[in-house]
C-alpha cells in the first residue's frame, strides 16, 4: 500500500485544534482508511486494537492516532454511510470503502452478466469461488455482503436465503 | 532562692525605686507553702528588697540575677486571688553574700501579692533589667561588697553556718548543674542570651550603615550633578562603587561616563510616581501607567516587543529603588494603558499569561515571522524557539499558539513533547 505523504508527517497523527486544519486531516484520514481497507479487504475495525495496526501506528515516526481520533474518524465515515458500529460502545465497526448499495449493484451486474437469475448460490461462492476471482467484491466480508443483499432485497432484485448453515441468494 | 542575701533594706542614693508592695510572700519554685510571707518589697533599678514585718533584717536579690519577669496565669479555681510573678534567676555567683537559703534546686521563685499590683509593675520591673543601671552605677552595699574577694568566702561560710547549722552545703564555685529542669533552664537562658548577642551585633552593622548613608547620598547627589543626570539614590551607590574602582586604575574617560549613564538611564527612575505625590487613585495610576510605558519602552523593544508581565514588574521596582510598587497597582495602571494611548499595553493570551507589548507590535507580524521562522528550521518547540528569539519559554509558547490559532502552524503532542510545525495539512495540496 502507498501511504501519501501526510502519513509521514508527524502532525497528522495529533488532532488538531485549529478548526479548519482539523477539517482537512480528518478528510485526509478518511481517504486513508477507505483505500488501506480496500487494499487489504478488510472489513472489521476494533478501535481498541487499532492503535497497533499499521493504518494508524507510523513506527518509522514513531507516531500514532489516539483513540479519540480513531472515533472521530469513524464517526465522520459512518456520516457518509462509509463506516456503520456493531455495537453500542462503538468499539467493533465495519468500514464500508463502498457503499452497500454500490456493492449491491456490483453483485447483481455481475449475476446478470454470468445468467445467475433466478438462480440460487452460496455467500461462499461469491467470495472465494472461482467464478468471482477477477471480481471487485472477491475476498471481501460476509458482513458486507449480506448488507448488500439486504439492499438489493428492498429493491426485489435478490433474496438471502439460509438452509442448514449455509448462507444463499437467489437473485431475479 | 539561694540568690537571696541578707541585705540592707535602706535604699542607696543612686538605686531608683520601681514600686513598694505589700503583703508579699515568696515561694521557693513549685513549693506550696511561703518560705516567707507577709513582708514588704521594694523593687529598685538594682534589686527587690524584702523586709519580712516586725523584723529589721532585710533580705535583697540583686537584679542580675533576674534572669526574665514572667506573670503566673491564675490556675482558675478562684483558690487563691493574689496576683503571681514568676522570677527566673541565673545562676549564684561564687562568692554572693550569705542569705537565708544556702542552697536550692530551683532556678526560679515565686512572688505572690495579696493586694496586688499595679499592671505596669511587671513591665516597669522588665525595663530596669535591660537598663542594667547596676553595671553603670553600682551601689556599694554598706554592709556587704558587692563581689566580695575569695578570702571572704570561709568567713562568711562560717556565718551561715551559725546562723543555719543544718544548711551546711559550701557553695562550690563554678559548679554547673546539666540535668534536670535547672539544666534546662539554663540552656534556655544561654539560648535567649546567644540570640540577644547576635541581635546587637546585627544592629551594631546596621547603625553603622545609617551613619554613613546621610553622607553617601549626598556624595552620590553630587556626582550625578555631574554628569546632569538624576537618578535615585541607590543607582547612584553602585556608580560610586564603579567610579571608586576606575579611580584606582586612572582616571575616567568621557566614553566611559557615556556609557555609564546610558546604563543607568535604562536603569534608574527619576522621581517615581507615588500615591502621595497624587492628587486621586486614578490619576495615580495613570501616572504610572505612563512612567512604566517610558521607562519600559526600550527594553521591551530589545527583547522583541513583548515582555511578561513579572518581568516587567522586577524591572520596575528594580529601577523605581525604595518606592517599591504592589503588583496591584502595577497590574492597574498596566489595564489602562491602551485607553491613554501608550506606546506600551498589555495583553492577555487566552491562556491568561499577561504580557506587556508595544503597540506596532501587532500579532499578525508575530505569526507571519513565527510561520517563517518555523519554515525554515522545519519544527520548533517552545524551548527551542526561546532559544532562537532569546525570549522566555512561555512567550515562545504564545506565540506558537497564536500562529496554530492563525492556521500557520500545527502541532504534534508526542511523547517528545509538544512540537510545532508548517501547517502542511492546510497548505500543501
Amino acid at each position: 500500500m502507498q501511504w501519501p505523504w501526510q502519513y509521514d508527517f508527524p502532525p497528522f497523527f495529533t488532532l488538531q485544534p485549529h478548526a479548519e486544519t482539523r477539517a482537512k486531516q480528518l478528510s485526509a484520514w478518511r481517504s486513508i482508511v477507505l483505500d488501506y481497507y480496500k487494499h487489504t479487504k478488510e472489513s472489521t475495525l476494533d478501535v481498541r486494537e487499532a492503535q497497533s495496526s499499521p493504518l494508524f501506528f507510523n513506527s518509522t515516526i514513531n507516531r500514532k492516532l489516539s483513540q479519540e481520533g480513531i472515533l472521530l474518524i469513524l464517526e465522520n465515515l459512518q456520516k457518509t454511510g462509509n463506516a456503520e458500529p456493531l455495537d453500542k460502545t462503538k468499539n467493533r465497526w465495519l468500514i464500508f470503502w463502498k457503499s452497500p448499495e454500490e456493492w449491491g449493484k456490483l453483485l447483481y451486474n455481475w449475476a446478470q452478466a454470468r445468467g445467475m437469475t433466478n438462480s440460487v448460490c452460496t455467500l461462499f461462492e461469491l467470495v472465494s469461488g472461482d467464478d468471482t476471482t477477477d471480481e471487485e467484491f472477491y475476498g471481501l466480508d460476509t458482513e458486507i455482503i449480506i448488507r448488500a443483499i439486504r439492499t438489493l432485497e428492498v429493491e426485489r432484485k435478490a433474496e438471502m436465503m439460509m438452509y442448514d448453515d449455509n448462507q444463499g441468494v437467489k437473485f431475479f | 532562692m539561694d540568690r537571696l542575701e541578707y541585705d540592707d533594706p535602706i535604699l542607696h542614693p543612686k538605686e531608683d525605686e520601681i514600686a513598694k508592695l505589700r503583703n508579699v510572700k515568696i515561694y521557693d519554685g513549685d513549693a506550696k507553702s511561703a518560705t516567707f510571707e507577709n513582708g514588704e518589697l521594694i523593687a529598685t533599678s538594682h534589686r527587690l528588697v524584702y523586709v519580712q514585718s516586725g523584723s529589721s533584717h532585710g533580705l535583697s536579690l540583686r537584679l542580675h540575677y533576674l534572669v526574665y519577669v514572667e506573670e503566673e496565669k491564675s490556675s482558675g479555681f478562684g483558690f487563691s486571688r493574689s496576683k503571681k510573678l514568676l522570677l527566673h534567676l541565673s545562676e549564684p555567683l561564687p562568692g554572693k553574700p550569705p542569705g537565708p537559703v544556702d542552697r536550692s534546686s530551683c532556678s526560679f521563685i515565686r512572688l505572690s501579692f495579696k493586694d496586688g499590683y499595679d499592671s505596669s509593675f511587671p513591665n516597669n520591673l522588665s525595663a530596669a533589667l535591660q537598663k542594667k543601671k547596676w553595671e553603670t552605677a553600682p551601689i556599694t552595699s554598706t554592709s556587704l561588697p558587692e563581689a566580695p574577694p575569695l578570702v571572704q568566702v570561709k568567713i562568711q561560710t562560717g556565718q551561715q553556718n551559725k546562723i543555719f547549722p543544718y544548711l551546711s552545703f559550701p557553695q562550690l564555685p563554678g559548679r554547673q548543674l546539666r540535668a534536670g529542669i535547672v539544666g534546662i533552664e539554663r540552656q534556655i537562658q544561654a539560648k535567649h542570651k546567644a540570640t540577644d548577642d547576635s541581635i546587637s551585633l546585627a544592629f551594631e552593622d546596621l547603625n553603622k550603615l545609617m551613619s554613613m548613608a546621610k553622607d553617601m547620598v549626598l556624595l552620590s547627589k553630587s556626582i550625578s550633578d555631574k554628569i546632569k543626570v538624576n537618578l535615585n539614590p541607590i543607582i547612584c551607590w553602585a556608580l560610586l562603587n564603579f567610579l571608586a574602582l576606575q579611580e584606582k586604575q586612572g582616571e575616567i574617560s568621557d566614553d566611559e561616563t557615556v556609557q555609564f549613564k546610558s546604563y543607568l538611564l535604562s536603569l534608574g527612575i527619576d522621581d517615581p510616581v507615588t500615591r502621595d505625590n497624587s492628587r486621586s487613585e486614578s490619576q495615580y495610576h495613570q501616572n504610572l501607567a505612563r512612567q512604566i510605558s517610558s521607562a519600559l519602552q526600550d527594553q521591551i523593544k530589545e527583547i522583541g516587543g513583548m515582555m511578561t508581565l513579572p518581568e516587567a514588574y522586577c524591572r520596575v521596582n528594580r529601577a523605581r529603588g525604595l518606592e517599591l510598587l504592589s503588583p496591584e497597582d502595577m497590574l492597574k495602571a498596566c489595564q489602562i494603558m491602551a485607553s491613554l494611548g501608550l506606546p506600551v499595553t498589555l495583553k492577555v493570551f487566552d491562556s491568561g499569561v499577561k504580557v506587556l507589548h508595544l503597540s506596532t507590535h501587532n500579532d499578525q507580524n508575530i505569526i507571519k515571522t513565527t510561520a517563517e521562522a518555523i519554515e525554515e528550521s522545519g519544527s520548533y518547540t517552545a524551548e527551542e524557539l526561546a532559544q532562537v528569539l532569546g525570549m522566555s519559554v512561555l512567550l515562545a509558547k504564545e506565540r506558537l499558539l497564536i500562529t496554530e490559532k492563525a492556521g500557520r502552524a500545527c502541532r504534534d503532542d508526542s511523547i517528545e513533547g509538544l512540537r510545532f510545525y508548517p501547517n502542511l495539512l492546510l497548505e500543501k495540496n
